[in-house]
């Protein structure tokens, strides 16, 4: 992994609001991310984990081009970019899939918005439903659909316009327990058959350490990084449960917790 | 840790056995006895028309008539042709007005609640001509139009395009943030954003308003035919009130009740049509 290369680059990125106080109080600045750094390699799932708050969504909003940035850049594979673009996937926190399109054409969307003929487009589309295991409820629509079934089509969306980066945003936190682990368990397996980058936001500190190759913990208020952890694991990894018996996710888990926890004291 | 003091379990395979004696529970909703309700409703029916049939009956038939008069007027007034003209005039400007206002109120409402510009331009007008019983201006509206059909429809389009207009404004501001994230994340460009977002997002909205704006369209109508009095059903009205023939005038107003019942339904029905996902998820 150490010679592949960059798909993306967050190069000093720093983010403050300006929050207008109206009649009765002075306009104030809400510093939210200073002096953010960091890559993703090719092929790396990388996590962004800390306190609520400490300004990960928004990092990841920002990378999109959903939030604009008041100073740095973000390069993916090289270029900078402003905008959302067709090279960045984003699987939102609530599926957020149109309701009135069945799964098939939710998966659709990316592409049509792109011009892409109905034949290819359908192709494409019946191939990420085997992908993501939904195979036979492509003609289901959303709410026909259970929430772990949506998050799967959410995520076969992003992948749809094949983008080189897939940016995820606690795609699995609404879910139950049982489903978040199939789904994270599901999540790898993808990754590994597709080889996609994956820049992932959660709150989950096993949900991080389970997924990653790096684990990046923000400090809050500013949101900046507090450290920057190698996951040992090699893939395929088994099953969340087994992998939590490992005395060395233990130690990580414990000192990302103290990270945490020193930063929220 | 095993449990030493552990009863007997039935076996995993065993197919499964009701307990003798077992008192069970009923859950979900009780049997619908159709027949039944539809036995009952009958009933109401007949038993309405029956009183109003006896009841009418004593009545001088210059203030009230009774079913089988009214019955025996609607067989005259179909056999001359009469009943059936009048309708077709009242349905053709019903049916012209309200797709004129649907287009109208469609469009307007999507640049209103889409853009703050046309907003601000335009909805103190909105909101002063909604507020204003519009029957008030069906006078100066026939000394504008005349007494033809441009009257009319101007009439029947002004108050059925209200309902539509604002049900469409709300349907724009309600499109869930979520939603047009979506579209921001794929980069959507502003007209796909239109088209494949907010467009099929207020289409329920925009249904509700148009099944509102047949009732009021419903109303401009026999306004205005009152008014010009000339063809239409309302004019029928006009024409056998005039002539005290009371059970004559009884005939064009269950048609428009019918009529008013029948097209609600109808675009109910489309509604339920167009937007299966509103009426399932709760």
């Amino acid at each position: 992994m150490q010679s592949a290369k960059v798909k993306l680059s967050v190069e000093d990125v720093s983010k403050t609001f300006r929050v207008r106080g109206g009649r009765y109080s002075e306009d104030h600045l809400l510093p939210v991310l200073r002096h953010i750094s960091f890559d993703v390699k090719e092929g790396e799932i990388v996590s962004l984990v800390g306190e609520s708050g400490c300004g990960k969504t928004t990092l990841l909003r920002i990378v999109q081009g959903l939030v604009r940035l008041d100073a740095g850049k973000i390069r993916v594979d090289g270029e900078p970019v402003t905008a959302p673009g067709r090279d960045r996937g984003f699987v939102f926190q609530q599926a957020s899939l149109l309701p009135w399109r069945s799964a098939r054409s939710n998966i659709e969307f990316g592409l049509e918005l792109q011009g892409v003929a109905s034949g290819p487009r359908g192709d494409r589309a019946q191939a990420l439903l085997k992908l993501v295991g939904l195979e036979s409820a492509g003609e289901q629509f959303p709410h026909q659909l259970s929430g772990g079934m949506q998050q799967r089509v959410g995520l076969a969306r992003a992948l749809a316009i094949d983008p080189a980066i897939l940016l995820m945003d606690e795609p699995f936190s609404a879910l139950d327990a049982q489903t978040r682990e199939v789904l994270q368990h599901e999540l790898l397996r993808i990754q590994a058959e597709t080889g996609k980058t994956v820049l992932f936001v959660t709150h989950d500190l096993d949900e991080a350490i389970y997924l990653s190759n790096r684990v990046i913990v923000l400090g809050a208020k500013p949101g900046r990084i507090k450290k920057v952890i190698d996951i040992p694991f090699a893939s395929p990894r088994p099953e969340l449960p087994e992998l939590r018996g490992d005395p060395r996710f233990q130690s990580i888990r414990s000192e990302m917790w103290a990270l945490i926890r020193n930063i929220a004291a | 840790m095993t449990i030493t003091d552990a009863k007997p379990q039935p076996r995993l395979d065993e197919p499964d056995v009701l307990p003798e004696g077992a008192d069970i529970e009923d859950i979900g909703p009780p049997p619908q006895q159709k027949s039944r309700i539809w036995m009952i409703r009958l009933a109401s029916i007949v038993f309405v028309i029956g009183a109003w049939e006896v009841l009418g009956r004593r009545v001088d038939p210059l203030f009230m008539s009774h079913p089988s008069a009214i019955a025996v007027a609607g067989a005259h007034l179909i056999s001359t042709g009469e009943l059936l003209a009048s309708l077709t005039s009242s349905l053709r400007t019903l049916l012209l007005a309200f797709v004129i206002s649907s287009v109208l109120g469609v469009a307007l409402g999507l640049l209103i609640g889409r853009y703050r510009t046309v907003e601000a331009a335009t909805d103190w007008l909105v909101n002063a001509l909604y507020s204003t019983p519009l029957v008030a201006i069906v006078p100066l509206v026939v000394l504008w139009f005349g007494l033809g059909d441009a009257a009319k429809l101007f009439i029947v389009t002004i108050l059925a395009i209200f309902p539509i207009l604002i049900n469409t404004i709300a349907g724009v501001r309600n499109v869930p943030a979520m939603l047009i994230d979506v579209g921001a994340a794929f980069a959507a460009k502003e007209h796909q954003v239109f088209t494949k977002i907010i467009l099929p997002s207020a289409l329920p909205y925009m249904m509700t308003g148009l099944r509102l704006g047949i009732g009021r369209a419903i109303i401009g109508m026999v306004v205005a035919e009152f008014f010009t009095a000339i063809t239409g059903l309302g004019a029928l009205i006009v024409k056998y009130g005039n002539q005290y023939d009371t059970a004559s005038m009884f005939v064009p107003i269950f048609v428009l009740m019918f009529m008013g019942v029948t097209l609600t339904m109808a675009v109910r029905y489309v509604e339920e049509w167009i937007a299966p996902w509103r009426y399932t998820e709760e």
